[in-house]
């Protein structure tokens, strides 16, 4: 059997073990509905955390409009659920659809742009996409969705997650991926090493906004209502910082990060003003003493401890 | 007849918010001339000026123009200090990072003055008798009256400043090329700190005129004026004073436009709009020129 | 019979009004290895980007195997057959070396999409096939016991070697080396010299270089052009040149 698909069964069966013990838990109630909620927001984290990673670390184009994709997946899923009584499933993927069209669109126009020019357009997009839904009455406009059917739990979430992580991990690295990383690493050099940057820079915003939708959707049904102040663009402000902090351009990172973030918030929920004075203070510090991140461009698997467990796991 | 009276009424408001966004965005483009950095804490000066003012005015007793300036001079000093304490150690990290540390800055502005000022609202007081002046059939109230002139003479010292004065031509020299003007000896630390003091001065009088015109002042209110002034300094071609006040009044006029006409819920879209246009087909903006990267 | 592979007519191309590269007329056979030397700021570099579309030109037509590429973007072209070297080195500094080398194979590789995320078909295949001829490629240029490392940690000689091993990779007929011997010793030059011969003997290629060791360009180039003030001052052989008065004028500053 082949080397790397050993390591993936590996990894997939120790997620399987874990998602096991914490189903019992939630079942049996020794994880009360907090510990559940939270770890639900934990997995939908994950998930926009690794699919802005995918936009922000591996390519290197640097998005602040990431909760705008998030809201078309809910919206989208919403709609589905409550006007058209489809399945969960069916507005999981109307979700990542309708919220990839729209990453393509704008992202084939956009993704010209360079570096804080490019933040700065996600971030009006984000905004526009936002302001749109505000005024869709159709949807509820600013006061909000209502009369969404709870779907989402942490099974639905935890696989999901999973999958989310499997399809990243394996384009990252691969030729596809590979052309990504080239394109954060040296534009030029990319090109003209025959990878048409144009077209990888839309692939993985695509991706990433995809997954965003995905997530979206999750959020969505998590709650009775949802509402478009949910993804102002200090929502996406909040993603960046998880990949920031795991580190850009690291699976493993983002994981931690989206873990480390919504702990913290969940512990200084009662202390708001607090929760964000201590962001702000960890990402300026993070900047100053660590830039590249908790992970930088490592992977667990890469690690010693790994290493040991899968012999030769390299991948990369 | 109406349309037209409408128009120019709604023209006239675009003006004085367009003024508001002009002070702003004169910092924002003096800032990333020299450094390169889209502050994002920017609009967050603007708000912590805007709270100055209001205690100057509130504790102190202060009428208005004593207050402006005390509030000019701290948050000036607040700019610098700023700039110390989180950019300065960046100067040589990539610009992303720098860019990642400018929103840490914005957040901790926005939550420590929540923190000591509390989340809710605060009424700014009457500063000027609210009277309105006819100009034929329009209306100009006696705030935007406020705004427009002290938006005019500021930019007239401004003006002063870089053309005349030492610092403002090594100002100038560096916002060409900073490694360059450091050999011509220019001590470029001091002359980002100055921009920064500036900068964050012209943001303080902004916020307290923006506190006197709309009689209302939060922690959070740095957030969308900040970024519509990046607008307008992006739309002006970013780097050029003249650009930032222009696009600043262009901004504020179209605001009012399509408040006026369509509906205020899209205000923020057309902001957003607008400058995606602008980066789409003109990235370098109305007065900038376009450059290409070396290969 | 000797055929024409890269074929240049009456480029010009001009930035704000400055001519850089004009009316440029040259023809490379394939199989040749080919010298353009000149002073500096001469436009041998602008004449790089052309060829590789990084600049289009104002006029003129450049033709590679029979087919105009003007117009085409850089990735294309390299698709067609062109890679090149940078001056400026332009590594994936932050990357390994044997990722550096994969990352050049991209437009060789046929799985898709669908394969690649659900690891399928003939993923396992392709990379296991560029894996191993990326590894061979470092093994020729003496890179093989770095291919773990990260290519900004390599020394400078060993990044231009990289630079090459990489251009190789993207499977090219022609090779474009924007100063290969750049910042090397008169060892590490002499050792360059026997691998570019090499190379182009073992993968057939075409190669055209820029270079101002003239020890390496007179040694190893079949035939030289020469520019200066972005014009063609004269074309031959090595020793054709040596004696061209254009060309020692232009070099030496003298009255022809």
């Amino acid at each position: 059997m082949n080397l790397l698909r050993k390591n993936d069964l590996i990894m997939l069966g120790l997620s399987l073990v874990i998602f096991a013990i914490l189903q019992v838990l939630i079942t049996t109630k020794v994880l009360t509905s907090f510990w559940e909620l939270n770890l639900i927001i934990i997995g939908i984290n994950v998930i926009m955390a690794v699919s802005l990673n995918l936009i922000n670390g591996y390519t290197g184009q640097f998005s602040l409009g990431h909760a705008g994709f998030m809201a078309v997946g809910a919206y989208t899923g919403v709609v589905m659920t409550t006007f058209f009584h489809l399945p969960f499933i069916v507005a999981i993927i109307a979700g990542a659809v309708l919220a990839g069209l729209l990453g393509f669109l704008i992202g084939l126009p956009t993704l010209r742009l360079r570096g804080d020019y490019l933040a700065i357009a996600t971030l009006g997009l984000g905004e526009i996409i936002r302001i749109v839904i505000m005024n869709l009455d159709y949807v509820g406009g600013a006061a909000g969705f209502k009369g969404i059917t709870h779907h989402t739990n942490f099974a639905w979430v935890f696989l999901i997650m999973l999958f989310t992580l499997f399809v990243i991990k394996n384009f990252v690295n691969s030729s596809h991926g590979r052309a990504c990383i080239a394109i954060r690493e040296n534009e030029i050099a990319a090109e003209a090493m025959g990878i048409n940057t144009t077209k990888y820079k839309v692939m993985a915003f695509t991706i990433g906004a995809a997954f965003a939708g995905v997530a979206g959707c999750l959020f969505g049904h998590n709650f009775y209502i949802i509402s478009p102040g949910s993804f102002t663009f200090l929502a996406s402000f909040n993603y960046l910082i998880m990949v920031v902090m795991g580190g850009l351009g690291s699976i493993t990172g983002s994981i931690a990060g989206a873990f480390v973030v919504t702990f913290i918030s969940a512990v200084l929920a009662p202390w708001p003003e607090f929760r964000m004075i201590i962001y702000a203070l960890a990402l300026i510090l993070l900047m100053f003493y660590r830039p590249q991140g908790l992970f930088g461009y490592m992977e667990v698997t890469s690690m010693g401890i790994f290493r040991r467990i899968f012999k030769r796991g390299h991948e990369s | 007849m109406d349309f037209l009276h409408q128009f120019v009424q709604q023209l006239i408001n675009g003006v004085s918010l367009g003024s508001i966004y002009a002070l702003i965005a004169l910092g924002y483009t003096m800032i990333y001339g020299i450094i390169k950095l889209i502050n994002f804490a920017h609009g967050d000066i603007y708000m912590v000026g805007a709270y100055i003012g209001f205690f100057a005015i509130t504790r102190a007793g202060l009428s208005i123009v004593p207050a402006l300036l005390i509030s000019m001079v701290v948050t000036g000093i607040l700019g610098m200090i700023v700039e110390r304490l989180a950019y300065k150690p960046l100067r040589h990290a990539p610009r992303i990072s720098v860019l990642i540390t400018a929103i840490g800055v914005s957040f901790f502005l926005e939550y420590a003055s929540m923190y000591f000022v509390s989340p809710t609202p605060r009424t700014f007081p009457e500063v000027i008798p609210s009277v309105a002046f006819n100009v034929g059939p329009f209306i100009v109230n006696g705030q935007q009256m406020l705004i427009m002139g002290i938006t005019l003479v500021l930019m007239l010292i401004l003006t002063y400043i870089v053309q005349k004065t030492k610092l403002g031509k090594a100002m100038r020299a560096a916002s060409f090329d900073v490694e360059t003007a450091q050999l011509m000896g220019i001590n470029a630390d001091r002359v980002i700190s100055f921009t920064f003091c500036i900068g964050s001065a012209l943001a303080a009088a902004a916020g307290v005129l923006v506190g006197v015109y709309y009689n209302s002042i939060d922690p959070l209110m740095g957030i969308m004026p900040g970024l519509k002034a990046f607008v307008a300094a992006v739309l002006g071609g970013i780097g050029i004073l003249p650009g930032a006040v222009a696009g600043g009044i262009i901004l504020g006029v179209i605001e009012a436009l399509v408040s006026g006409f369509i509906s205020s819920t899209f205000r923020d879209a057309a902001a957003f709009a607008i400058l995606i246009l602008v980066l789409l087909f003109k990235p370098s903006g109305i007065f900038g020129k376009n450059t290409r990267e070396k290969v | 019979m000797s055929e024409v592979l890269l074929k240049a007519e009456n480029v010009s191309i001009v930035f704000g009004g400055l001519k850089a590269v004009s009316d440029f007329d040259f023809y490379i056979n394939k199989g040749e290895l080919i010298g353009l030397i000149g002073p500096n700021g001469a436009g041998k570099t602008t004449a790089f980007n052309l060829i590789t579309g990084v600049y289009q030109p104002t006029t003129g037509s450049i033709e590679f195997a029979g087919k105009s590429i003007v117009g085409k973007k850089p990735y294309e072209i390299t698709q067609r057959g062109i890679a090149r070297t940078f001056q400026n080195i332009r590594l994936f500094s932050e990357l390994t070396v044997l990722d550096n080398v994969k990352i050049a194979f991209h437009s060789h590789v046929k799985y898709g999409l669908a394969e690649t995320v659900f690891r399928v078909g003939r993923y396992f295949s392709e990379e296991k096939q560029i894996e191993e001829e990326s590894m061979k490629l470092l093994k020729i240029f003496k890179l093989d016991g770095h291919a773990y490392d990260q290519a900004k940690n390599l020394p400078y000689g060993a990044q231009r070697r990289l630079e090459i091993a990489r251009a190789l990779a993207a499977k090219p007929k022609l090779l474009l080396l924007d100063e290969p011997a750049a910042g090397m010793n008169p060892q590490e030059t002499k050792e360059l010299m026997e691998m570019i011969s090499w190379i182009r003997k073992e993968f057939g290629l075409t190669v055209l270089l820029i270079e101002h060791d003239m020890s390496l360009v007179m040694g190893i180039c079949e035939r030289i052009y020469v520019l200066e003030y972005g014009m063609i001052i004269a074309n031959g052989t090595p020793k054709e040149i040596q004696e061209n008065p254009e060309v020692i004028r232009a070099y030496l500053g003298g009255e022809a």
